[in-house]
C-alpha cells in the first residue's frame, strides 16, 4: 500500500481486498466486550476536520482509539483554523506535534494532496471538496460484499448529484477496481462533462436501470441546486430520480439500497425505503468504524514509510 | 543438545519461525547438534533437510493428544486454539485424535495474534489471520494454544495478551509440534512433538498436508554472510 | 548622454552576423560601416539581435500590492527578459482609472529606468463593469494611454462594451478584452474537461471565452473600431479570430508563453505534486489540442503577438489549497526562452517571426513610437541580444521579480538574454542588471 490514502485510485485490487479482508477480521473485535487492540499504541492520529462532520470524525476517532492510538481533534470551529490560519501553518503545527497520521476533511478538492507535501506522516482523506472520499467507498464496498456475497460482476447503480459528489467518484473508481459494473444515473446537468471517460456506464433513466441492479446507491441531492438551474424543482427531481416504494418494488428481490448519509428523506429517498430491510444505511455506519480501523492498521501498524511506498 | 558455537546473526529475521526459507547456498555445515539426525547425512549442508516426515508428525500428534487427555483428566473443559497459519490445522488434528480415543468432542478454533505482536514495526503491516473461537468461548476453560514451531516465545506472549482481551480462561497451556530452542521470554511448552536444537541462522519450516500437500518438518541452514 | 556601444557579430533577426553601432540613443550603423574606436565592445558572437521586446500585458502591482511586485522590481525583471517596454495593467489598488493613477505609474517607470512603462487604463471605473472610466483624460495625460482594459475582469455588459469600443475611436485607442463570460465561470478553478471532472474542481469552459470573443468581434466590426483580445487560450477562439480577420475586421490578439507550452494535465500530475496552485491561472491551462492550435495561430499571424500576462503573487497566496490560491504566473524573465522552446525549436517560427510577434506587432497595437522598429541605421537603439544555445535550469531565487510563482520551476529551458539596450543605454549586460 502507498503511504497515503487520498484517492480510491491509490488502491490496487490487492490493496482493496486486503483492506476488506482485514476489516472482516476486525469486525469481530467490535463484537467483543473488550473492543480494543494494542496495535497502534504510541502512534498519534490527528483528526483535522475543516468541515463540520461529527459522524465521520467520531467514526475515525473510534477506529483510532480501538487500536489504542492517541487521538487529537482539530475542528474548524473555534480553533486557529477558523481564525484564518493557513492550511500550511496548521500542517507545520501537526508536524511539530509528531502526528503519525492526519485524517483530513476539507471543503477544497486537493487539500489532502497539498497537506501531504508538508507533513511526514500518512494522510488519510476523509472527504475533500467534490473530489473523493475513499474510506466511504471502502465501507460501501465492504457492505455490498457482505450483503451480496461478493463484488465481482455485480451491477451497482449510483444515483444523484454525481457532479458534486466525492462519494460517487471514489465509488466508481473502487468498484471498477474490484470488478463490479457501475452505472451512473442522473439528469444531464448533474453529470460532469467528461463522464464518458469514466470507467462506468451512464443513464438518464432510473426506471430502466433499477430492475438490473444488485445494489442502488442513492446520493444526497441538495434542494438548493434548483436555484442554480440544475433541475427545476425538488418535486420534479424526486419524481424522476427519487427512490420511492414503487421503484423499490421493481428492484430484484435481493438487491440492496445504500446511502452514504446524511439523507434528504423525501428528496432522493423515501422514508419508508430508507427504513426498509433492504436498506443498508445503519450497517454502513458500523462498517465505517471497522473499515477505518483496517485502513489505520495497514497504514500505521507496520514499519513506517520511507518517503513514498514501501 | 545445545548448539555449542555462538553466531552473530540478524535477530529480527530470526524472530519469525515461519519466514520463507532462504535458497540453498554452498557453505560449511554449521550445525553441531547430534540429535538433528533425521534424513540422509550425505545431503549437502545447505540443502533443506527433513527432520520429521509424513508419519512421524502424526505419531507426535497422537502422543500429544494422549498427553493432553492425561494431564487434563479427559480433556473436559479443554479448548484447542491454533495460532495461524499451521497451528490451526494442528489443533484440528489434535481435536480429531482426541475424539477418536475418548469419544470426547473438544472444541477447537483459531487465535490470530498479529495485532498483539511486539515486532510489528519491523515490517510492513501484514494481513490478519482468522480468529474463530468456539461458540462457548474460553471463560473458565483450559485453553491449549497450538503452534507449529516454538522459538523465541514472543508469538505465545502475544497470544496470551490476545486471550486476555477475549476472556478469562481457567488455565492456558501450550502445545508445539517443534521446539527449536532460543527462548527470549520465560515461556515453555507443556506438550512438545519434537525437541530440535537449532542454530539461529537456521530456519525451521513446517509443511502440513492440508495446506502444502505433504507432511514434513524441514531444517534449512543458512550460509554465514 | 549614452555612450557608444559596438555590438560585434550579432545575428540580426537570426540572419548573418553583423556589427551594430549604437550612438546617442540611435543605431548609427549596421554591418561593415559599424566601426568606432572609442566604443565599448559587446561581443555578440552566436547571439541573436532582436528589436527590444514589447509586452502588451504585464501586472506591476504598484500601487497597492507592493508585497508582490513594484514598478522597480517588475521593470527590472522585464529588462532581464529582454523587454524595453511593458504595458502595465490597470487592476492595481487604487485602480488605474484616472489620469492621476496612470501618470503615477508612468513616472515610477521613468524613475526606475529599466524599461519604458506604458500604463493601461481601466475601461470602467473601479473595474466595476458598469460605468465608463475617464478614458479621454487618461489618453490626454502624460501617460498617453492608448490601450484600455479591465483585465482581471471581463467587460461583459454588451452595451458597455459597445460604448467603450466606439468611444476610444476618438483618440485611436483600443479596448483589450479579458474574454470570460462571468455567469458561465462562477467559482471556476481550472479548464473544464477530463481532468477537472476527475479532480472535482469547478470547470472554466472554453465556450465562456469563445462566446465573448465572437460577440466582441461582431461589435467591433459593427461600430468600426479596433479590438484586442487578451490571452487567447482555446482552439475555438483561434477559429473565431481567423474568421473575423478573414472579414477584414480590425481585431488583434495575444497569447501567453505558458499557453503555448503547458496543459491542464499538470494539475493532476506534475513534478511538484497534484493540485499545486503554481499552475492556477486565468484563463486556465487547457488541453494539448488547444496548445497546438495556439502555436499554429501564432505562426500564421492569426494571433498577432506574445504577451506575458506576468502576474506576481506572494508565496502565501500560492501555498494553499487550490480553491484559495490566487490565479497567475510570473513570466517576464522566461518569456523568450519559452517562445524559443515552443515555436523556434519546433520549427514553427524563425527569429524574424519572433521579432515580429514579440516586438513589432505589440508596439503597433499599443501605438508605441520608438519600439518595435527595424534594426537599421537611424532607428531608436532598442535592442535585445539573446543566446539561444544554452540550457538553463529555472531557479526562481535568481529572479529580479519579487514573486516566485513560476510554473517552470525546476524545468530546463533554452536560451538566455545576454544584453538589453534601451535607447542606446544598456539596462542588462552579460545577463546582469545594470
Amino acid at each position: 500500500m502507498k503511504r497515503h490514502l487520498i484517492s480510491a485510485a491509490d488502491l490496487t485490487k490487492d490493496d482493496a481486498l486486503l483492506i476488506l479482508d482485514t476489516a472482516e477480521e476486525l469486525a469481530r473485535v467490535s463484537e467483543r466486550s473488550v473492543k480494543k487492540l494494542p496495535t497502534l499504541r504510541g502512534r498519534t492520529v490527528v483528526n483535522l476536520f475543516f468541515e463540520d462532520s461529527t459522524r465521520t470524525r467520531i467514526s475515525f476517532e473510534a477506529a483510532a482509539k480501538r487500536l489504542s492510538a492517541d487521538v487529537i481533534n482539530f475542528s474548524a470551529k473555534g480553533s486557529s483554523v477558523s481564525k484564518g490560519e493557513s492550511l500550511k501553518d496548521t500542517a507545520l503545527t501537526l508536524e511539530a506535534m509528531g502526528a503519525d497520521a492526519v485524517v483530513i476533511r476539507h471543503r477544497a478538492s486537493g487539500a489532502p494532496h497539498r497537506l501531504a507535501s508538508w507533513v511526514r506522516g500518512s494522510v488519510l482523506n476523509a472527504g475533500d471538496g467534490t473530489h473523493e472520499h475513499p474510506t466511504q467507498a471502502l465501507l460501501d464496498a465492504f457492505t455490498m460484499r457482505r450483503r451480496l456475497g461478493g463484488l465481482d460482476g455485480r451491477r451497482v447503480a449510483i444515483v444523484g448529484d454525481v457532479l458534486h459528489s466525492r462519494v460517487a467518484r471514489s465509488n466508481v473508481l473502487l468498484l471498477n477496481t474490484l470488478g463490479a459494473e457501475v452505472t451512473l444515473v442522473a439528469p444531464p446537468t448533474l453529470l460532469p462533462v467528461s463522464v464518458e471517460t469514466w470507467p462506468c456506464a451512464v443513464s438518464y433513466d432510473l426506471d430502466a436501470v433499477l430492475p438490473k441492479s444488485d445494489a442502488v446507491m442513492m446520493l444526497r441531492v441538495q434542494r438548493e441546486r434548483m436555484n442554480a438551474a440544475y433541475f427545476p424543482s425538488a418535486r420534479e427531481y424526486s419524481r424522476r430520480y427519487g427512490l420511492d416504494a414503487h421503484r423499490l418494488a421493481r428492484m430484484p428481490e435481493d438487491a440492496v439500497v445504500m446511502h452514504p448519509g446524511p439523507m434528504n428523506r423525501g428528496m432522493e429517498i423515501a422514508a419508508e425505503v430508507a427504513d426498509s430491510a433492504r436498506s443498508t444505511v445503519v450497517e454502513q455506519v458500523a462498517n465505517g468504524v471497522t473499515i477505518r480501523m483496517a485502513v489505520l492498521y495497514l497504514l500505521l501498524g507496520g514499519a513506517t514509510f520511507e518517503g513514498g511506498t514501501r | 543438545m545445545a548448539d555449542a558455537v555462538p553466531h552473530a546473526h540478524d535477530r529480527a529475521r530470526d524472530r519469525d519461525p515461519s519466514a520463507a526459507p532462504d535458497g540453498a547456498r554452498g557453505g560449511r555445515d554449521r550445525s553441531h547438534s547430534p540429535s538433528a539426525s533425521s534424513g540422509p547425512s550425505s545431503q549437502a549442508p545447505s540443502q533443506p533437510r527433513a527432520v520429521l516426515e509424513g508419519p512421524d508428525i502424526n505419531r507426535a500428534l497422537i502422543r500429544i493428544a494422549h498427553e493432553i487427555l492425561e494431564r487434563t483428566k479427559g480433556a473436559e473443559d479443554v479448548v484447542l486454539l491454533g495460532i495461524p497459519t499451521r497451528g490451526v490445522q494442528l489443533a484440528a488434528r489434535l481435536a480429531r485424535h482426541i475424539e477418536q480415543f475418548e469419544g470426547a468432542r473438544v472444541p477447537h478454533g483459531s487465535l490470530d495474534v498479529t495485532m498483539y505482536r511486539d515486532d510489528l514495526r519491523l515490517r510492513p503491516a501484514r494481513a490478519l489471520g482468522a480468529t474463530r473461537l468456539p461458540p462457548d468461548g474460553i471463560d473458565d476453560r483450559i485453553v491449549v494454544l497450538v503452534d507449529d514451531v516454538l522459538y523465541s516465545g514472543r508469538t505465545v506472549r502475544a497470544a496470551l495478551d490476545a486471550l486476555n482481551d477475549l476472556g478469562r480462561p481457567r488455565a492456558v497451556q501450550l502445545a508445539a509440534l517443534v521446539d527449536r530452542g532460543h527462548r527470549e521470554l520465560p515461556i515453555r511448552a507443556d506438550y512438545v512433538g519434537k525437541n530440535l536444537p537449532t542454530a539461529k541462522s537456521e530456519t525451521v519450516k513446517v509443511y502440513l498436508d492440508e495446506v502444502d500437500d505433504r507432511d514434513a518438518v524441514v531444517l534449512i541452514k543458512k550460509e554465514r554472510p | 548622454m549614452s555612450g557608444e556601444y559596438l555590438i560585434k557579430g550579432a545575428r540580426v533577426l537570426g540572419g548573418e552576423p553583423a556589427d551594430i553601432l549604437l550612438r546617442d540613443g540611435v543605431i548609427a550603423a549596421v554591418g561593415p560601416d559599424a566601426a568606432a574606436p572609442g566604443a565599448q565592445v559587446v561581443d555578440a558572437d552566436g547571439l541573436i539581435a532582436l528589436p527590444g521586446l514589447v509586452d502588451l500585458h504585464t501586472h506591476l502591482r504598484e500601487p497597492g500590492r507592493e508585497d508582490a511586485e513594484t514598478v522597480e522590481s517588475g521593470t527590472a525583471a522585464a529588462a532581464l527578459g529582454g523587454f524595453t517596454a511593458v504595458h502595465a495593467m490597470a487592476n492595481t489598488s487604487p485602480v488605474a482609472d484616472t489620469a492621476g493613477v496612470v501618470e503615477q505609474v508612468w513616472r515610477l517607470g521613468r524613475e526606475a529606468g529599466h524599461c519604458d512603462v506604458q500604463p493601461v487604463g481601466a475601461v470602467t471605473t473601479g473595474l466595476g463593469g458598469t460605468h465608463l472610466a475617464e478614458l479621454g483624460a487618461m489618453a490626454d495625460s502624460a501617460a498617453r494611454v492608448r490601450v484600455f482594459s479591465d483585465d482581471g475582469r471581463c467587460v461583459s455588459d454588451a452595451v458597455l462594451m459597445r460604448r467603450a469600443l466606439e468611444y476610444v475611436k476618438a483618440f485611436d485607442g483600443v479596448i483589450a478584452q479579458h474574454a470570460q463570460e462571468p455567469r458561465l465561470t462562477e467559482g471556476a478553478q481550472m479548464n473544464e474537461g477530463d481532468v477537472s471532472g476527475r479532480l472535482g474542481l469547478t470547470g472554466w469552459p472554453a465556450v465562456a471565452e469563445e462566446a465573448i470573443i465572437a460577440r466582441d468581434c461582431l461589435l467591433a466590426a459593427h461600430v468600426g473600431s479596433r479590438l484586442h483580445v487578451c490571452h487567447v487560450s482555446t482552439a475555438g477562439s483561434v477559429e473565431i479570430l481567423r474568421w473575423a480577420k478573414s472579414k477584414g475586421w480590425n481585431v488583434t490578439a495575444e497569447v501567453t508563453p505558458h499557453h503555448l507550452l503547458l496543459t491542464d494535465e499538470l494539475v493532476e500530475h506534475s513534478p511538484v505534486g497534484a493540485y499545486n496552485p503554481i499552475y492556477k491561472v486565468n484563463p486556465p491551462l487547457r488541453t494539448r489540442e488547444d496548445v497546438e492550435a495556439l502555436r499554429a495561430a501564432l505562426a500564421d499571424g492569426t494571433i498577432d503577438c506574445v504577451a506575458t500576462d506576468h502576474a506576481p503573487h506572494p508565496a502565501e497566496d500560492k501555498e494553499t489549497e487550490w480553491d484559495a490560491a490566487a490565479m497567475g504566473m510570473i513570466g517576464l524573465e522566461t518569456a523568450l526562452s519559452v517562445v524559443q522552446r515552443a515555436m523556434v525549436d519546433t520549427g514553427l517560427l524563425d527569429w524574424a517571426g519572433v521579432a515580429d510577434r514579440m516586438s513589432v506587432r505589440p508596439a503597433a497595437i499599443g501605438r508605441l513610437a520608438g519600439h518595435g522598429r527595424p534594426v537599421k541605421p537611424g532607428e531608436v537603439a532598442n535592442i535585445t541580444l539573446y543566446d539561444p544555445s544554452v540550457n538553463r535550469l529555472v531557479e526562481p531565487s535568481g529572479f529580479a521579480s519579487r514573486s516566485r510563482n513560476t510554473p517552470y520551476i525546476g524545468m530546463a529551458l533554452p536560451g538566455r538574454v545576454v544584453a538589453t539596450f534601451l535607447r542606446g543605454r544598456p539596462t542588462v549586460l552579460e545577463g546582469k542588471l545594470q
